[in-house]
C-alpha cells in the first residue's frame, strides 16, 4: 500500500485515492469523424505495462481532484505527480 | 508425575505461582512463564497430535512459531474456541483447556492411524489422483477421508471478543527483540529517533538471554548478563516503544506493515473481561530493521518424526529458559556446532547426554573440545539410519557415513534414548524481507538464502541471523556497523566491544541422509505437518514436475499452517541434488503474508455488526419505523420496502399499496435518489454533453428525463433534471448510482472539459423528497398549499415551482415515475418529517397510502419504465431498451454517442427489452428466469426476465425481459423452463398500463 503525494493536499495513504487508468489518452474532439477502429483504439486499448506508467488518479476521499502520477507498476515507486493539464515529466 | 522433569535453577519461570490447566480433559499443573508446550513436557507428555495424512503420532518438536506438530484447539466455548494454535506459543494461564486436533477418537487411539499402514497407497498427489477414480469408488472413501482430513474445528457462534485497529507512525521500526534487534533499537532510540521495537514473545532478548556459558562473553560478562543490562537501559529510553507478544504478519511496499498484538491471550479467563483481545497495528515506518532471527533445521532421515525428536536448540531452550528436561536419556544428532551448545546446557543441568552423532568428520571447535572433556561420546562422520518407538522414541540406529556421504558403511549400532535432539543448521527468517519485495541470494558454504544487499528495497535493512550472521561476534559487529550507516550515526559504544565466542570450523550438509534400506522402505519426513516425505518429492520429480512451485503443490510440502518454515529448504535441497541443479538457481517458493496465522477478528477489528458498513437513513426514517415499515437495503440506504397492515404478507401489502396509488393517492419517500446541484454559465452545454437528449432549449422551470451513457454506448444512469434558473439545474440520479455519477461528471469536467465553467455539488442529504401520486394528489397538494395554482396551464406535467409549506421553502416538481398525476416535494431535510406528516394528515380523507420500493417498482413496471441496474446491466444501449426517442439525433456529440453506431452496437440480434405476458395470467415469472424457444436439446438461451410482478391494476401477471432480437419478436411465443414446469409466455410491448398516458393529466 503506497503513499501518494496529492498535488493539492500532500502525502496521503493510497486508500484515499482511486486509480483512473492510463493517463494522456485524450477524448477525441470529433468522434463522429472516426472509423470504428479508431474509436475502438480510444475506447478500449490501454497499455497496462510492467514498468514506468503514466496514470490518472483521483483523490476521491479527499479533495476529489484528478491528477497524474508516474508510477513503476513493478514496485509501486512513484516518480512524479503533476496536475491535470501540466506537461508530463520526461521519462 | 512419575519423573521430576523440572529443574530448579532458572530465572524465567516463577515456580511460586502454580497454574492448573487441562489437556485432553486431564488436569495438569505448570508454572507462571510456561508455554503449554513447556508445561506438557514437564508433565512428560510428548505425544500431542496426529499427523495430517498418515495419522502418525507426533510430539512437540520446537519451541516457537515454526512448530509443525503441536497444534491444538484451545477452549470449548462454541463462540470462543480457537483452532490451530501452536502449543509452543500459548502462554499458560489458569483455566486453560486445550485439545489435540486431527485425531479421532483420541490421540492415544486414533482410527486414522490405519493410514500409516496404508501409506504405500497415499503417495504424493494422492488426493489429485483419487479424484480421477470412478465416482462410485470415490464415494466409499469420502466419509473416511472427510472424517480424517482437516485440522481444528472452527467456532460455530459469533466471536464475543473485542478486537481493535491502530495506526502507528514511527521513524524506525525494529522487528525482533533478539540481540541484534536490541542493539538496533537502542542505537536508533539513543539517536533521538521515534522507535518501535516489536517481538512476538512475552520477553526480550531472543536466545541470547538464556545463553549462560563462559564461552560466550561480551566485555567480560556472560552474554546473557550483558544483554540483560542492555535491555534494562533500553526500557528507560522515552522515545522507544516496546511491543511484546506482537507478531508482524505482513510487510508491504512503502514500509507499510501489519502486526498483530496479543493483549489478553495470556491472561486467565476472568482477567480478560471487557479487554481488547488483539490489536492490529497498521504501521508506517520511515525505516525498518528486520531482526527476525533464524530457525533451526531438522535433519531428514527415516522415521525422523517420532514424539521425542526435538530440534536441538529447542531442547536447549526448554532446559535453560523453562527449566524443563525433555527426557532423561537424550542423544543429539547434528551437522553443525549448535547441538554442542545444547549438550553443554543439558550437562550443566544434570541431564545425561549419551552420544552426539555428528555427520562431520572433524568438527573441532571450542565447543566440541569442551564437550569431550565432559566425557560425552561424539560419533563423527556417522548418521542415524532409523528410529524406533511408536508414541515416543525408544532407540536410534547409527551407522558410519561413506566419505562422499552418499551411503552408509559398516555395522549398525542401536542406542536407547527417550529424546533425540536434531540440528541441520540454520535458516534465516527472510519471509518479511521477501514480502517487501527484496530478493535473496544463495550462500553456498552453509546453504542459506540471505537478503541480497543490492536487491533490498530502500529504507530497510536486515541484521543478525536473519541476515545470515550466526556467530555472536559476527552478529554484533555487523549489526552495529550496518545500523550506523543505515541511520547515519556517529561513533558509538558498541563499536569496540570485547566479544568471546566459539567459531564453527567445519561444515557438512546432506539434505537427505543415506540409509541401509532403500528409500522405498523408509519414511524420511520433510513436512511434518502435511506429512510429505523425501520420497514424495522424488516421486514428483520422476513424474515430471520440475518447478519448485509445482513440486510444492503436488506433494503439499510447505502448504500447512506453518507454510513450510521447517521443510522448504530440505525440499529445495533434495530437488537440487536429484536434478543436479544449483540451489541458488532453483530459487525459493514465494513467502506470502501472513507470516503467522492471523485471526479474522484482528483483521476486521471493530468493523463488525452494525459497524461493518455505514447505514444511511432518510430524514423520514423514524416515521417509517413507527408505521411498521419493512426495510430494504439499497446500497447503504435503508429504504421502506412495504408497509404491512394487520399481518399482511409482502404480496398482500404490495397489492393493496399499488391499487391505492392508482385509485386515490399514494406517498413515497424518494429522498435516497441522488441529487446533484449544477451551476455555472456552461451548465446547459455540460448537460448536453452528458445526456443523450438536447438540453439547451429547456425553459427555466421545466423538467426533463435524461439518459446517461458510458463512453461505450451502454446505459449507465437515468433521472429527471430540472432547470431552476438560467445557469442552475438540479439533477436526480438513481439511488445506487449517485456517488458514481458525481465522480464520473467530475472526471469529465476536470480532465476532458476544463474549459467549461460548471460546479457540481451533491445535495442528496440536504434535500428530502416525497412523491405524492394518484388521481387525488392534486387535491392533497391544494390542501397543503392553497395559494399554489395547480392548473395544467400554470403547472403542467414536467414543470416545477418554488413554493412554501407554512414557512418552509420547497421545490415542487410535477413529475411521475408511476404514470399517475403526481408531485414531488423537495424540502430541506430537517423539515422533511414535519412536511411528510402534513401530507399524511391532509391525505387522510383520500386514504393516502404510504408505499415502499416494491410498490414503486411494480407501478413503474406497469408503465414499462426501466430501472437502471435491474432491467439494464451495462450491456444495453438506448436502442436495445426501445428508447431511440431519447437520442438527440441532431446533437454533434455526447458521452457514448460514437459507440451507438459501432458494428457491434448496431447488430440487430442484440438482446433487447420487451414485455412478457404469461399465457396463464395468474402465473408470475421469477426474475432471472431464462427464455427459450424450444425445449429440444441443445437448448438455445434467448434471454432472461429482468422484472416480474402480479399487477393488481391489470389483474394479471406482467414482466419485462431482455431477449435476443426481441424488438422483432412481438407476439412470439416463448417458454420459461422451470425446475418443475414450463411456463408459456408471449412477447409484448413494454407498456402494459395506460398506453396513451391519459392519467398523467387526470
Ligand atoms: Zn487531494
Amino acid at each position: 500500500m503506497f503513499i501518494i503525494n496529492c498535488p493539492y493536499c500532500g502525502e496521503r495513504d493510497q486508500t484515499e485515492f482511486s486509480c483512473g487508468g492510463e493517463a494522456h489518452i485524450e477524448r477525441p474532439k470529433q468522434p463522429t469523424e472516426l472509423s470504428d477502429d479508431q474509436w475502438a483504439e480510444y475506447l478500449f486499448m490501454r497499455k497496462n505495462i510492467k514498468g514506468v506508467q503514466f496514470e490518472r488518479w483521483n483523490h476521491i476521499h479527499g479533495c476529489r481532484k484528478w491528477f497524474n502520477v508516474v508510477r513503476d507498476t513493478s514496485n509501486d515507486k512513484i516518480h512524479a505527480v503533476y496536475k491535470m493539464g501540466e506537461r508530463p515529466p520526461v521519462k | 508425575m512419575s519423573n521430576n522433569l523440572r529443574i530448579n535453577k532458572n530465572n524465567f519461570i516463577d515456580q511460586t505461582v502454580r497454574i492448573s490447566f487441562k489437556f485432553n480433559g486431564k488436569k495438569l499443573f505448570g508454572y507462571k512463564g510456561d508455554t503449554l508446550a513447556s508445561a506438557l513436557l514437564a508433565n512428560n507428555i510428548h505425544l500431542v497430535g496426529r499427523s495430517f495424512k498418515y495419522h502418525r503420532p507426533r510430539g512437540i518438536m520446537t519451541c516457537g512459531s515454526e512448530e509443525p506438530n503441536a497444534i491444538v484447539q484451545v477452549g470449548k466455548d462454541p463462540a470462543l474456541t480457537d483452532p490451530n494454535v501452536r502449543a509452543t506459543e500459548i502462554e499458560l494461564y489458569e483455566g486453560l483447556e486445550a485439545f489435540s486436533q486431527n485425531c479421532w477418537p483420541s490421540v492415544n487411539f486414533d482410527i486414522g492411524g490405519i493410514n500409516n499402514f496404508l501409506s504405500p497407497l497415499l503417495p504424493a498427489g494422492f488426493y489429485y489422483k483419487t479424484f480421477m477414480w470412478p465416482a462410485s469408488f470415490w464415494e466409499k472413501y469420502e466419509f473416511f477421508i472427510r472424517h480424517s482430513a482437516g485440522l481444528g474445528k472452527s467456532p460455530t457462534e459469533p466471536d464475543q471478543d473485542l478486537y481493535d485497529h491502530q495506526f502507528v507512525h514511527c521513524d524506525v521500526l525494529v522487528i525482533g527483540g533478539g540481540i541484534s534487534g536490541i542493539l538496533s533499537a537502542k542505537l536508533s532510540a539513543e539517536k533521538g529517533l521515534n522507535t518501535m521495537l516489536i517481538d512476538d514473545k512475552s520477553y526480550l532478548g531472543g536466545s541470547t538471554i538464556y545463553q549462560d556459558d563462559d564461552i560466550f562473553k561480551i566485555n567480560n560478562e556472560t552474554s546473557n548478563v550483558w544483554l540483560k543490562n542492555q535491555i534494562e537501559k533500553l526500557k528507560k529510553i522515552p522515545n522507544l516503544k516496546i511491543k511484546n507478544r506482537t507478531s508482524v504478519a505482513a510487510f508491504h511496499g512503502y514500509n507499510y506493515l501489519l502486526a498483530r498484538e496479543n493483549l489478553t491471550d495470556h491472561l486467565s479467563i476472568n482477567e480478560r473481561k471487557e479487554k481488547i483481545r488483539q490489536r492490529l497495528l497498521k504501521i508506517r515506518a520511515k525505516k525498518v530493521v528486520i531482526a527476525t532471527g533464524a530457525i533451526e533445521r531438522p535433519l531428514i532421515f527415516s522415521n525422523n518424526d517420532r514424539p521425542g525428536i526435538i530440534l536441538s536448540s529447542s531442547i536447549k531452550k526448554y532446559i535453560d529458559y523453562y527449566g524443563v528436561k525433555t527426557g532423561e536419556n537424550i542423544s543429539l544428532f547434528t551437522n553443525n556446532d549448535s547441538a554442542y551448545e545444547t549438550a553443554i546446557s543439558l550437562n550443566k543441568s544434570g541431564v545425561k547426554v549419551k552420544i552426539i552423532i555428528d555427520i562431520r568428520e572433524n568438527p573441532s571447535s571450542i565447543l566440541s573440545e569442551k564437550i569431550e572433556k565432559t566425557g560425552i561420546k561424539i560419533l563423527r562422520g556417522h548418521t542415524i539410519t532409523n528410529t524406533d518407538g511408536y508414541k515416543r522414541i525408544k532407540s536410534i540406529d547409527v551407522m558410519k557415513l561413506s566419505k562422499d556421504g552418499e551411503n552408509v558403511v559398516g555395522n549398525k549400532t542401536t542406542y536407547k534414548c527417550d529424546c533425540l535432539g536434531i540440528s541441520g543448521g540454520w535458516t534465516p527468517m527472510v519471509h518479511l524481507f521477501t514480502q517487501s519485495g527484496g530478493k535473496l541470494k544463495f550462500r553456498n558454504n552453509d546453504n542459506v538464502f540471505i537478503p541480497d544487499e543490492n536487491k533490498t528495497p530502500s529504507e530497510q535493512i536486515s541484521v543478525g541471523s536473519s541476515n545470515g550472521d550466526f556467530e555472536l561476534d559476527d552478529v554484533i559487529i555487523n549489526t552495529v556497523k550496518n545500523i550506523k550507516i543505515f541511520l547515519g550515526l556517529d561513533k558509538n559504544d558498541y563499536e569496540n566491544l570485547d566479544i568471546k565466542c566459539s567459531k564453527e570450523k567445519q561444515k557438512r550438509n546432506i539434505w537427505l541422509l543415506p540409509s541401509n534400506k532403500p528409500i522405498s522402505k523408509s519414511k524420511p519426513f520433510l513436512d511434518f505437518q502435511n506429512d510429505s516425505t523425501a520420497k514424495d518429492v522424488k516421486l514428483a520429480l520422476r513424474e515430471g514436475f520440475k518447478s519448485i512451485e509445482h513440486v510444492k503443490r503436488y506433494t503439499t510440502t510447505g502448504m500447512g499452517t506453518d507454510q513450510g518454515k521447517l521443510s522448504n529448504m530440505h525440499a529445495l535441497g533434495i530437488i537440487a541434488d536429484t536434478t543436479g541443479t544449483n540451489m541458488g538457481e532453483l530459487g525459493t517458493t514465494t513467502f506470502r503474508p501472513p507470516y503467522t496465522p492471523l485471526t479474522f477478528g484482528a483483521i476486521v477489528g471493530r468493523n463488525v455488526g452494525e459497524f461493518f458498513d455505514h447505514t444511511r437513513r432518510t430524514a423520514i426514517h423514524d416515521w417509517h419505523v413507527e408505521n411498521k415499515a419493512e426495510f430494504e437495503n439499497v446500497g447503504q440506504w435503508k429504504r421502506p420496502w412495504y408497509f404491512p397492515k394487520n399481518g399482511e404478507t409482502m404480496y398482500q401489502a404490495v397489492q393493496r399499496e399499488s391499487k391505492a396509488a392508482r385509485e386515490s393517492a399514494g406517498i413515497l419517500d424518494a429522498s435516497t435518489l441522488g441529487k446533484i446541484d449544477i451551476q455555472g454559465e456552461d451548465a446547459s452545454e455540460f448537460l448536453n454533453r452528458v445526456y443523450t437528449n438536447a438540453w439547451s432549449k429547456l425553459a427555466i422551470g421545466k423538467c426533463r428525463y435524461g439518459l446517461m451513457l458510458n463512453e461505450d454506448g451502454m446505459v449507465y444512469d437515468d433521472g429527471v433534471t430540472t432547470r431552476l434558473g438560467e445557469n442552475h439545474y438540479i439533477m436526480t440520479t438513481t439511488t445506487g448510482g449517485a456517488a458514481n455519477v458525481l465522480s464520473k461528471l467530475e472526471d469529465y469536467l476536470q480532465t476532458e472539459w476544463p474549459e467549461l465553467n460548471v460546479y457540481l455539488t451533491t445535495v442528496t442529504d440536504q434535500y428530502s423528497t416525497m412523491s405524492i401520486c394518484g388521481p387525488n394528489s392534486k387535491k392533497i397538494i391544494k390542501k397543503i398549499i392553497p395559494s399554489l395554482d395547480l392548473s395544467d396551464e400554470s403547472f403542467p406535467h414536467m414543470s416545477f415551482k418554488n413554493s412554501k409549506i407554512d414557512n418552509v421553502n420547497c421545490r415542487i416538481m410535477r413529475i411521475s415515475f408511476t404514470g399517475e398525476h403526481s408531485y414531488e416535494i423537495n424540502v430541506q431535510s430537517n423539515y422533511a418529517k414535519d412536511v411528510w406528516e402534513k401530507c399524511i394528515e391532509a391525505g387522510k380523507e383520500f386514504n393516502i397510502t404510504p408505499y415502499g420500493t416494491e410498490t414503486m417498482h411494480l407501478l413503474r413496471a406497469e408503465k414499462g419504465f426501466i430501472i437502471t441496474g435491474q432491467d439494464t446491466d451495462g450491456t444495453l444501449t438506448p436502442s436495445d431498451l426501445q428508447m431511440d426517442w431519447i437520442i438527440g439525433k441532431k446533437k454533434y456529440d455526447f458521452i457514448g454517442k460514437r459507440s451507438l453506431y459501432r458494428s457491434d452496437t448496431i447488430r440487430e440480434d442484440r438482446k433487447q427489452l420487451v414485455g412478457l405476458l404469461t399465457d396463464d395470467p395468474k402465473e408470475v415469472l421469477e426474475e432471472g428466469a431464462q427464455l427459450v424457444e424450444s425445449l429440444e436439446k441443445p437448448i438455445d438461451m434467448l434471454g432472461h426476465v429482468t422484472s416480474s410482478y402480479f399487477s393488481p391494476n391489470l389483474n394479471k401477471s406482467i414482466a419485462l425481459a431482455v431477449v435476443r432480437s426481441g424488438k422483432k419478436l412481438k407476439g412470439k411465443k416463448l417458454i420459461v423452463p422451470m425446475e418443475n414446469k414450463n411456463i408459456n409466455v408471449t412477447i409484448t410491448d413494454t407498456v402494459f398500463y395506460d398506453k396513451e398516458n391519459k392519467r398523467l393529466n387526470a
